[in-house]
């Protein structure tokens, strides 16, 4: 929609019409102009940060404020929308334009945002209850439709806000205030999740490997559609270490299954191979038929291979695939939106063509 | 023309009922048409089952359209009709009861089979016990006959041509009342444009039936109804769902603001969806949600934007809208809620009318959340409101509920075109600018500064450089915007929503009485779609020498400044509503004035007679004039 919001005018664009098949996931998002350059503290607000100590979050946000700045676009043309929870706290401390709106319905309004401001980049800040339990339907939902939003879900496998209880990423048997027998859900497993929503763009990393953090928000700002970006999220009071041993070297050697295009899955020992049905297993390396082991391709248009591999996920993190799991092109439904009524005008709306759309085609006229 | 006897009539009342599958909707929306290029003012009233095709023949698959045509100003779709067209055993039986003695029934006999009589309980033909000996009665074949026009017609299939004894029926009734059919046979032109076997076979049957009533000698008399005495100007029949989709696309045209609609289906609200789906071209964005709260939720998200954001449902969606609805009026942006409500709780009565939400959308939130609610008056007058809404929304920077109704939804009436260039100048100005210095004495942005005028806060959005800000659901401190849990101020906060709210007031037409003998003691006062037949009740009143004075709400909150002043002038004030007294119980714990409820909630309009009888009673109880016998 070609809508003039009065706006100064802006600087030149990101590469590529938005709508044009491989554009930039900011495409249509206004530059600083040459010479202007922003950084981490330009993106840092004045509120005091009212994390827990200790807390994960303070990790992505760092991240995040010092990814902002590589973008190259203006600071007002950036929106964070968050839901509720812990995480959802983030834009508060972003200097952009940001809402903390209700809990799981952020994705569909950061869709109506997107779906009238081509202008803007537009993200979501949410959590595994917030994304997964009361905003599930919202989140596969702006997926399916492949709204221009990059999801950030910070998993932390419990409820922080409202302490402590159980979520729907949390395992069978996890013990919490609302489970004190264990709790009998089984979890839902994000990636393969939003995989069968028809994402186009679905990644995991994790809060404490910054350089990979960054990388992944990266792709995700570049891929013009819905980007799930999965964050392992530690929360230091109500599920502490729950991914500690991804977090130590030796350990996470052995189990990140580190997931780059075009080469094998597996760790420095093992390697992901295919079997005559098409599911995956982890095997020493010494025992792999070469022919059968599997190499990344994030851009595959049938998303088998990349559901497989999300479902190497085991509860005990023994194999625990990061990366880009699918990043494939296909039509955004704000692009689409905005191609449909612009190739529906004629030009700018006139009094007489409202005057015309109110008389329609059956009218009568009363003399005086 | 036909060398019958033609007679004038200054009003009739048809009702066409059938099975829903045959296509009584369409024929009612034709006829309407037909009568409205003719000059009659109108009402009318499609009245459906719930259910797309509930079993054939029964009585609940009854699907009727009413329509009151006068060549003086109509207000209701008519208390009884004078006409029943009924095309089965089914719709006879539903309707009977509401046909006075003397009115004309034409029936299609062609389905008066053992069967079809059965199915609704009948043991023997009711055309043929002599029950009906006091009506009017035309039995005509009308199937067969349409069967037998088509015979030239090879390539359909008999059940094709039957399909088109709706159009015959039209074409009947087109003769018996005077009625021009070049717009149904364009219409019908357009409709079937690449199947022209079947447009053909449709316009045959429509002639047939002219035809059929020229030659018959069952109609001895045609009817004449003259076109009504109407103000100067360019007319077209409306729909209450289209009028309120066309005032939201010209205020938002009037706003300079770009319009989304974020809505889910529902019944009675879908058709507004539907309408402005089709309006890409003036820039119109319609988005079909995957439920309720994301309907809302994404038109908040394009408020927040700068876009004029609106969502549409019904009762139940707006309870799901809730919680969507209290954010909007804690970031005190632009929105507009259209309930078109339907007869509930729960599912309800989804194809029928009532007005029971007034308190749901008032009240319907956690936490003090005042929110403006406006109510159209008439199918017409849902543009107005439209606009009116859209005003209030942008100026005050606050979600508007706006209380439509299954009877405006669907119901139509002749409507005066207004000139865009002339409706309200509602154009909005973003924030561009800081409006204040910090501590450091450098500009900074305070979004919850307010207009000390109307206490909206500053719309600035984002792309606009040096006003980045960040808005929530959590309160917020005064002028600042920042999370504030300080007791005092969550107390201010929520009295300066409160008095913003209140504030609309100054901005409103005060409540305007008719009271043409200027010392009536009683008044009747409603809103929303009880407009018309309030008024036709006050008519019928009057015309027994009632002296009754009316008002109708068109703002629920707030109410105009002098509501208070208005009720307090008269000995008895009666309040009709479709629900059980929920306008009565705002006015009496707001004036503490004795206010009189009269409550219906039939999933139908009052009736006029019903309203006027109730008028007459409190008349003659503080009057000491007696009435001339009600004239009916």
């Amino acid at each position: 929609m070609t809508t003039d919001l009065g706006m100064p005018s802006s600087g030149p664009d990101a590469p590529g019409a938005p709508g044009a098949p491989g554009a930039h996931g900011t495409a249509g998002v206004p530059l600083l102009t040459d010479g202007t350059a922003l950084t981490k503290k330009d993106f840092t607000s004045d509120q005091e940060v009212r994390w827990c100590p200790g807390c994960g979050d303070y990790a992505i946000l760092a991240a995040v404020q010092g990814f902002l700045p590589e973008l190259g676009l203006k600071r007002e043309n950036i929106v964070f929308v968050s839901g509720i929870g812990c995480s959802s706290r983030f834009p508060y401390y972003l200097d952009t334009y940001g809402m903390h709106s209700i809990h799981g319905r952020a994705p569909a309004i950061a869709t109506g945002l997107a779906a009238t401001r081509e202008d803007l980049s537009v993200w979501v800040v949410t959590g595994d209850g917030d994304a997964l339990s009361i905003g599930g339907n919202h989140l596969i939902h702006a997926l399916r439709r492949n709204v221009n939003l990059k999801i950030l879900l910070f998993n932390n496998e419990i409820y922080g806000l409202t302490k402590g209880q159980y979520s729907p990423t949390s395992h069978v048997g996890q013990v919490t205030k609302s489970t004190p027998l264990g709790s009998l859900d089984t979890p839902f497993n994000p990636v393969s999740l939003a995989l069968g929503a028809e994402a186009s763009f679905v990644a995991r990393t994790m809060d404490s490997d910054r350089q990979h953090l960054t990388s992944v928000l990266r792709a995700a700002a570049e891929h013009r559609g819905s980007a799930l970006v999965e964050i392992y999220q530690n929360c230091p009071i109500f599920n502490d270490g729950v991914f500690d041993v991804l977090k130590d070297r030796t350990e996470a050697a052995a189990r990140i299954l580190h997931l780059a295009d075009g080469e094998e899955v597996g760790t420095a020992e093992t390697v992901v191979v295919r079997d005559d049905r098409g599911s995956l297993a982890v095997v020493p390396r010494a025992e792999a038929d070469p022919a059968r082991i599997v190499r990344h391709d994030a851009s595959a248009p049938d998303p088998s291979a990349a559901f497989a591999l999300s479902r190497l996920d085991s509860p005990d993190l023994g194999h625990v695939p990061m990366g880009i799991f699918r990043n494939v092109q296909r039509p955004t439904y704000d692009d689409s939106l905005r191609e449909q009524i612009a190739s529906a005008r004629t030009g700018e709306v006139t009094d007489a063509d409202i005057d015309a759309l109110l008389a329609g085609r059956d009218t009568w006229t009363v003399g005086a | 023309m036909s060398a019958k006897l033609v007679q004038k009539l200054d009003r009739v009342v048809i009702r066409f009922a059938g099975d829903s599958g045959d296509g009584m909707q369409l024929t009612g929306d034709r006829f309407t048409s037909q009568t409205a290029l003719l000059g009659n003012d109108l009402s009318t009233l499609p009245n459906f089952p719930a259910e797309i095709r509930a079993p054939q023949g029964t009585l609940p698959g009854v699907s009727s359209f009413q329509l009151h045509f006068a060549d003086h100003n109509v207000l209701t779709p008519g208390d009884a009709p004078d006409v029943l067209v009924a095309m089965n055993p089914a719709a006879l039986k539903a309707n009977l009861r509401d046909l006075p003695r003397g009115a004309a029934i034409i029936v299609n006999t062609d389905e008066f089979t053992k069967r079809n009589l059965s199915k609704v309980g009948y043991l023997e033909s009711p055309l043929d016990d002599g029950s009906l000996d006091s009506y009017d009665v035309h039995p005509v074949a009308l199937t067969s006959i349409a069967v037998e026009a088509l015979v030239s017609f090879t390539d359909l299939t008999r059940k094709e041509k039957e399909r088109a004894k709706n159009m015959f029926a039209l074409g009947l009734l087109s003769w018996l009342y005077t009625r021009p059919m070049d717009g149904t046979e364009a219409f019908l032109k357009a409709k079937f444009a690449d199947k022209p076997e079947i447009l053909e076979a449709n316009l045959a049957a429509l002639r047939a039936g002219f035809n059929y009533g020229e030659t018959t000698e069952d109609f001895a008399v045609a009817y004449e109804v003259a076109p009504a005495t109407m103000p100067a100007g360019t007319y077209r029949n409306v729909t209450g769902n289209v009028a309120l989709s066309l005032g939201l696309v010209a205020a938002a045209h009037r706003a300079h603001l770009p319009l989304f609609l974020g809505s889910y289906p529902i019944t009675p609200a879908s058709d507004i969806l539907h309408t402005l789906a089709g309006l890409k071209r003036y820039g119109v964005a319609t988005m079909q949600a995957e439920d309720e709260i994301a309907g809302v939720g994404a038109a908040l998200g394009a408020s927040f934007g700068g876009a004029l954001g609106v969502t549409t449902t019904s009762g139940p969606g707006l309870a799901l809208k809730a919680e969507t609805i209290g954010l909007a009026v804690s970031l005190e942006l632009p929105l507009i809620v259209c309930d078109i409500q339907r007869g509930g709780p729960s599912t309800g009565l989804p194809t029928k009318t009532e007005q029971a939400d007034l308190l749901q959308a008032l009240f319907g939130r956690n936490g003090e959340s005042p929110v403006a609610v406006v109510a159209p008056a008439t199918p017409a007058d849902c543009f107005d409101v439209a606009v009116e809404a859209v005003r209030i929304a942008t100026t005050y920077r606050t979600p508007v509920i706006v209380l439509s109704d299954g009877y405006l939804a669907n119901g139509s009436e002749p409507w005066r075109l207004p000139r865009t260039a002339e409706l309200p100048d509602i154009a909005v100005e973003f924030a561009t600018e800081p409006n204040a210095v910090d501590d450091k004495g450098q500009p900074t942005f305070h979004p919850y500064l307010r207009d000390p005028e109307t206490l909206a806060r500053p719309w600035a959005i984002p792309g606009t450089p040096g006003l980045e800000h960040r808005v929530g659901g959590i309160e917020k401190a005064d002028v600042t915007g920042n999370i504030s849990y300080d007791p005092d101020n969550h107390d201010h906060m929520t009295r300066l929503r409160q008095a913003k709210i209140d504030g609309i007031a100054d901005s409103i037409e005060p409540l305007v009485v008719d009271d043409p003998t200027d010392d009536a003691d009683v008044l009747v006062l409603g809103w929303g779609s009880t407009f018309g037949p309030i008024a036709a009740g006050v008519r019928l009143a009057r015309a027994t020498g009632a002296r009754v004075a009316q008002t109708h709400l068109r703002h629920l909150n707030p109410f105009p400044a002098n509501t208070g002043d208005v009720l307090r002038s008269y000995q008895r004030v009666i309040v009709p509503e479709m629900n059980l007294g929920q306008l009565a119980m705002l006015l009496r714990a707001k004036y503490l004035v004795d206010i009189e409820s009269h409550t219906s909630v039939r999933g139908l309009p009052f009736q006029a007679a019903e309203l006027a009888d109730v008028i007459a009673t409190a008349v003659a109880s503080v009057s000491d004039v007696p009435l001339k016998e009600a004239a009916k």
